[in-house]
């Protein structure tokens, strides 16, 4: 039995979405491995990546000369956004193609971005499963309280796309799609608090990430079974931000993350490793 | 030698004065005047017209009225009872109306969620009967009221303690009953403070972030109030959030402004609390 004071703050810290949610740090524990005084390497990560990367921070810091990772985690439209007005930092790592091109467009940043992982959307509703949703076709029936993001957050845009692509399917049916939009509740700034929501059952059912189901929350959710040639190929592009005083340091990460070292991390988190994707992928 | 030790100290005291006054000024006057100044008035015209505004604007009002008259409602007899009656558990009573003045946004729209959200506390009851508050026009409501109550009571409260006491011995003293004293006496001597009371209380339900997106969630006319909309356009269309920003700041602005040049108009009697500083008592 897990702390339920340490639940409920990190519910809290999930449901403030934005910039409250980023500043978490791995620190500490990774400076423990060498003398040499460096400045925190600051890594801009979609939402999505908290747990996974806060994992490499730790395996980095015990293995190799890395200095802290400092992280800013949030929607990356917000981190876009952020790096737009001259946010310092030296990693970004967006869960869509289009905020790394607003990034790139605003001279953000150095070199050119490469995909790291991909990620599959999860439809995910309470243990409890207040509305009684056996499937996917049910998020359309009036009355259900459905949770998205919103349109500018990947999260967002992504679950569009899902619905769009359910809507061409013969057991949903074409006015899927409108029907559960007619449904949506709220519309999130970030998808970690899609899930706070959803677990405290105040939704009836919400569009996130495959990866977003971790041990914390795995009790308090369940998942609607998407069939794959529906589902949604997300693809997360990474790059060192321009300007970065730790060149070397901030290409390492991003190199680590594409390793094999770092796609098992991935694939352990629920991501699907580069290498295994097998549908294309959807902007 | 001591007069000239006096003007010395007389001029560090205003150098001291005008140091910290121009810093204030510059805090507070800066970001303000920087913000207002990157509109053009005609833009913001245009822009009244972006339904995204206007139902912003139009849920604003609606929802901070309400919130208002809600506060003023429950919180006038709190006010008074504070302010006249000596009771067990007065200083508790006192800190739980205290609470959500100091308490982050976001921890009391956790709190509101757990005990109005419908597997909440009270939330599970009105679930019983068909009532589902979060995510509601009423959640905002209720997310402003309750980060608007601590201003309104403690304003009124200050504004009914500062009533001369001898005008009320008066009263009692010609058989007046407590309810004919207070429609009669406290409220009419107690009405700048009200009224004060009032506008901040609606001010400040005008501003409410954090409860609001936790409790109510976000979603365009019905629970995305100007300040979401402001969060949510700063992801992507930085342009409208400040254009939505300046409308906030100038009906803010105007709002206390108005306040401040009505209460003169109103008899001088008891002051308007902690607005105004100590009240000049008559004696």
């Amino acid at each position: 039995m897990r702390d339920p004071s340490a639940t409920l703050l990190a519910l809290a810290l999930a449901l403030s979405g934005g910039p409250a949610t980023g500043a978490t740090g791995a620190k500490g524990s990774a400076q423990a491995s060498t003398t040499r005084a460096t400045e925190p390497l600051t890594v801009f990560a979609a939402a999505s990546l908290s747990d996974v990367f806060q994992e490499m921070a730790l395996h980095l810091g015990s293995t190799s000369e890395t200095p802290t990772i400092r992280f800013n985690l949030a929607g990356s439209q917000q981190l876009a956004t952020q790096l737009e007005h001259g946010a310092k930092a030296d990693v970004f790592a967006s869960a869509d193609q289009r905020w790394m091109d607003v990034a790139i467009e605003k001279g953000r940043i150095d070199g050119a971005p490469r995909t790291f992982v991909h990620n599959r959307l999860a439809v995910i509703v309470p243990a409890s499963n207040p509305a009684k949703l056996q499937t996917l076709a049910n998020l359309a029936r009036p009355g259900i309280k459905l949770i998205l993001a919103a349109d500018s957050v990947p999260i967002g845009r992504y679950s569009q796309v899902l619905l769009a692509n359910l809507s061409q399917r013969l057991e949903c049916g074409p006015d899927f799609g409108a029907k559960t939009l007619a449904n949506v509740v709220s519309r999130e700034d970030n998808v970690k608090a899609i899930v706070s929501k959803v677990a405290l059952a105040e939704a009836d059912a919400g569009i996130v990430y495959g990866s977003d189901i971790t041990p914390t929350n795995r009790d308090r959710l369940r998942s609607l079974e998407i069939p794959a040639d529906a589902n949604v190929l997300a693809s997360y592009p990474i790059a060192v931000v321009q300007g970065s005083d730790q060149l070397e340091q901030a290409r390492a990460f991003c190199d680590f993350v594409c390793s094999p070292a770092g796609q098992a991390i991935f694939a352990r988190h629920g991501f699907t490793p580069i290498a295994n994707a097998a549908t294309p992928a959807a902007n | 030698m001591t007069a000239r030790r006096d003007t010395l100290s007389s001029l560090a005291w205003r150098v001291g004065l005008a140091l910290g006054g121009t810093g204030l000024l510059l805090l507070l006057g800066l970001p303000l005047a920087a913000l207002a100044l990157r509109v053009r008035p005609t833009e913001l015209i245009t822009r009244l017209a972006d339904p995204f505004v206007l139902d912003a604007l139009r849920l604003s009002l609606l929802t901070s009225l309400g919130a208002t008259v809600l506060v003023t409602l429950v919180g006038l007899p709190v006010a008074y009872l504070l302010a006249t009656r000596a009771f067990p558990g007065k200083r508790w009573l006192e800190v739980l109306v205290d609470l959500p003045m100091v308490l982050p946004p976001t921890v009391s729209g956790l709190a509101l969620l757990l005990a109005l959200g419908r597997s909440g506390w009270a939330g599970r009851s009105l679930d019983a009967f068909g009532i589902s508050l979060p995510f509601t026009t009423a959640a905002v409501v209720l997310a402003q009221a309750f980060m608007a109550a601590p201003f309104f009571v403690a304003t009124v409260r200050a504004g009914f303690s500062s009533i001369d006491p001898r005008l009320i011995e008066a009263a009692v003293a010609l058989r007046a009953s407590e309810a004919y004293l207070f429609r009669r006496v406290v409220l009419p001597l107690a009405l700048p403070s009200l009224l004060a009371g009032v506008v901040l209380a609606w001010a400040r339900a005008l501003g409410e972030f954090g409860a609001t997106i936790t409790f109510a969630g976000n979603l365009p006319g019905v629970t995305q109030t100007m300040p979401l909309a402001v969060y949510i356009a700063m992801q992507s269309d930085l342009e409208a959030a400040i254009v939505l920003s300046v409308l906030l700041l100038l009906g803010s602005g105007a709002l206390l402004y108005a306040l401040r040049s009505a209460l003169p108009l109103f008899q001088p009697g008891a002051g308007a609390g902690w607005f105004f500083g100590p009240s000049r008592r008559r004696s």
